[in-house]
């Protein structure tokens, strides 16, 4: 990998935890940002996106998957060679600013019946450039925070950074319920929903001044004013060998693995409450609301544990924990939700017309529709059931803190200062926008089609699947075993020198 | 173990042919043909983004390994 010259000192203490704090808080809001238009996603398609008109639809899936999948990687390709180009400081506040403004005009855009077809267009674009400037954050938040770093703390200093993407999205919770207890329902679906996003512009005006007094990065400078830096960081990064073989193995051996850990124990594990368990849809938020806040601190343990034992093992152990235990933490996951497993107290039943309110002996509910072949709606689980539900859900949180705590610092340390912005952000939002982001679609997608199967074989008695809610699993399962061997052979576990 | 990484060189690339195949003639080809809007976006990420990256990528990456880039001293 890349070794070069003697390290440079870190920055003051102060001064570097100025420039973590800097750096977090923009990249929090970046996330904040990115992830309001997902939490307001049933408001907002009600608005732009009329499901009764085919193409509005269609855009609609458009933001849905080319923000999140396709446009992340672009960015970070445009934002990393202007990174490396002109410096890391200018770029991110480029990326802050153009984050903010178009989360800001998403808020302002009138809707459907108001303006036609030009909302759903307008509300489009602004998703794409949404995408963009998130692709182009990370790497620079990164790169700048580790490159002012003292080399044996720069797991620890890192690890900051790893934080914003849970603190992002409790923030992002937090507002919209907010502001959704301070009006009434109507309100809030008529005006209100505008609010969240439009709150980002103070959020973002206080980050870009905060960010504006920084100083250029420490190696950065240097590499400059010795004149090091790239003229055309895409070709060298991925058009020589020595570093697109890098490139590559960051990809596969580590983010690749390292996105749909994040997207199963962050994402997938809250729609397969919902969805496949039916749990209530308060109460899944509040199951993982308290894992997340129970794991993050651990970003950080790992991060500063990355410094001491090195990246590698940390990183490979939390994949290899994943790719054995999420079958069995899944199908507990399910029993423990699965009311036709429990004994029903009879005498505390609930009948209201068709809907039944079912009490179960664990202190279990679920309302349930029709007679005979009754529809489970919803499920509240006990208390036992919600404590044992967290845990389930913190170990995944777990394994997410041990992939992604120390991943910021062992990719800057992969890649040479003069590329090391768009070599580093590439496979970050590959791995995590492509493998993780798809994670959802194609995990529901195999959990459908096993559902499916059973029901056609129903008659005939023999069932193809055994367990078909587990089937979605197989999906991150086969992602982090090819990354964990590809890991565990061809990356080293010696720290690298960031110059 | 520069031997294993070398001989593995030709799992990576076989598994990046087998994911396209898989990608392209069960996920995206079936897609195409549906005729419905919602299905055209995921069919033109599994053939234009998916692809490319998974089996592009694994091949890549397997000659490399395949031709010792990634053997110890490096």
């Amino acid at each position: 990998m890349q070794n070069t010259a003697a390290e440079m000192p870190g920055s003051s203490k102060k001064t570097l935890w100025k420039v973590i704090g800097a750096s977090s808080l923009g990249t929090l809001i970046e996330w904040y940002d990115f992830y309001i238009f997902g939490s307001l996603a049933i408001v907002i398609s009600t608005k732009f996106f009329p499901p009764d008109n085919p193409t509005a639809a269609f855009l609609s899936t458009l933001a849905t998957f080319a923000a999140g999948f396709v446009v992340r990687p672009f960015g970070a390709l445009f934002f990393g060679r202007l990174g490396d180009i002109i410096g890391r400081k200018y770029t991110f506040m480029v990326t802050l600013l153009l984050m903010g403004l178009a989360t800001c005009a998403i808020g302002l855009v009138p809707g459907y019946e108001t303006i036609g077809f030009a909302a759903p267009v307008i509300v489009l674009i602004l998703r794409l450039l949404q995408g963009l400037a998130l692709g182009g954050e990370y790497g620079g938040a990164a790169t700048y925070v580790a490159e002012h770093s003292e080399p044996h703390k720069r797991g620890f200093r890192t690890s900051w950074i790893q934080t914003t993407a849970t603190f992002g999205l409790f923030i992002s919770l937090a507002v919209i319920m907010l502001t959704k207890s301070s009006m009434s329902a109507e309100a809030f679906d008529d005006w209100g929903w505008r609010v969240p996003f439009l709150i980002s512009s103070v959020m973002v005006v206080v980050s870009y001044f905060i960010r504006r007094n920084m100083d250029e990065s420490p190696l950065f400078k240097k590499a400059k004013s010795e004149g090091n830096t790239s003229s055309n960081p895409l070709r060298e990064s991925f058009g020589k060998k020595y570093n697109f073989k890098f490139v590559l193995l960051a990809l596969f051996g580590a983010t690749m693995g390292q996105g749909v850990i994040w997207y199963t124990g962050q994402f997938y594990a809250l729609s397969f409450l919902q969805s496949v368990c039916k749990v209530d849809f308060d109460q899944t938020n509040f199951i993982i609301g308290c894992a997340l806040l129970a794991g993050t601190g651990f970003f950080v343990f790992f991060g500063w544990l990355s410094d001491k034992i090195g990246r590698k093992p940390i990183m490979l152990a939390g994949m290899l924990l994943a790719v054995l235990t999420y079958r069995p933490i899944y199908d507990q996951m399910y029993r423990l939700t699965d009311v036709t497993a429990k004994q029903e107290l009879v005498e505390q039943r609930h009948t209201a017309g068709q809907t039944v309110m079912k009490v179960y002996d664990d202190g279990s509910t679920a309302t349930v529709v029709g007679q005979g072949d009754a529809v489970i709606q919803t499920v509240k689980v006990g208390q036992g059931a919600f404590v044992s539900l967290v845990l389930l859900v913190f170990i995944q949180v777990l394994y997410v803190t041990m992939v992604y705590g120390p991943i910021a610092a062992f990719l800057v340390e992969m890649f040479p200062v003069r590329i090391r912005y768009t070599s580093m952000s590439l496979p970050y939002h590959i791995g995590n926008g492509i493998f993780g982001g798809l994670l959802p679609a194609v995990a529901t997608y195999l959990v459908t089609k096993a559902q499916a199967a059973n029901m056609v074989q129903q008659t005939s008695g023999a069932l193809p699947y055994d367990k078909p809610y587990l089937e979605g699993l197989w999906y991150p399962i086969i992602i982090a075993s090819v990354s964990f061997v590809i890991g565990l052979l061809y990356i080293k576990n010696k720290n690298q020198d960031v110059q | 173990m520069n031997t294993i990484k070398r001989i593995l060189g030709v799992v990576w690339i076989v598994l990046g042919l087998a994911a396209g195949y898989y990608l392209i003639v069960s996920q995206a080809i079936p897609q195409f043909s549906s005729g419905k809007g919602e299905d055209l976006v995921p069919a033109i990420i599994y053939t234009f983004i998916l692809m490319p990256i998974i089996t592009g990528g694994l091949c890549i990456f397997g000659w490399y390994a395949l031709t010792g880039e990634y053997r110890d001293g490096d």
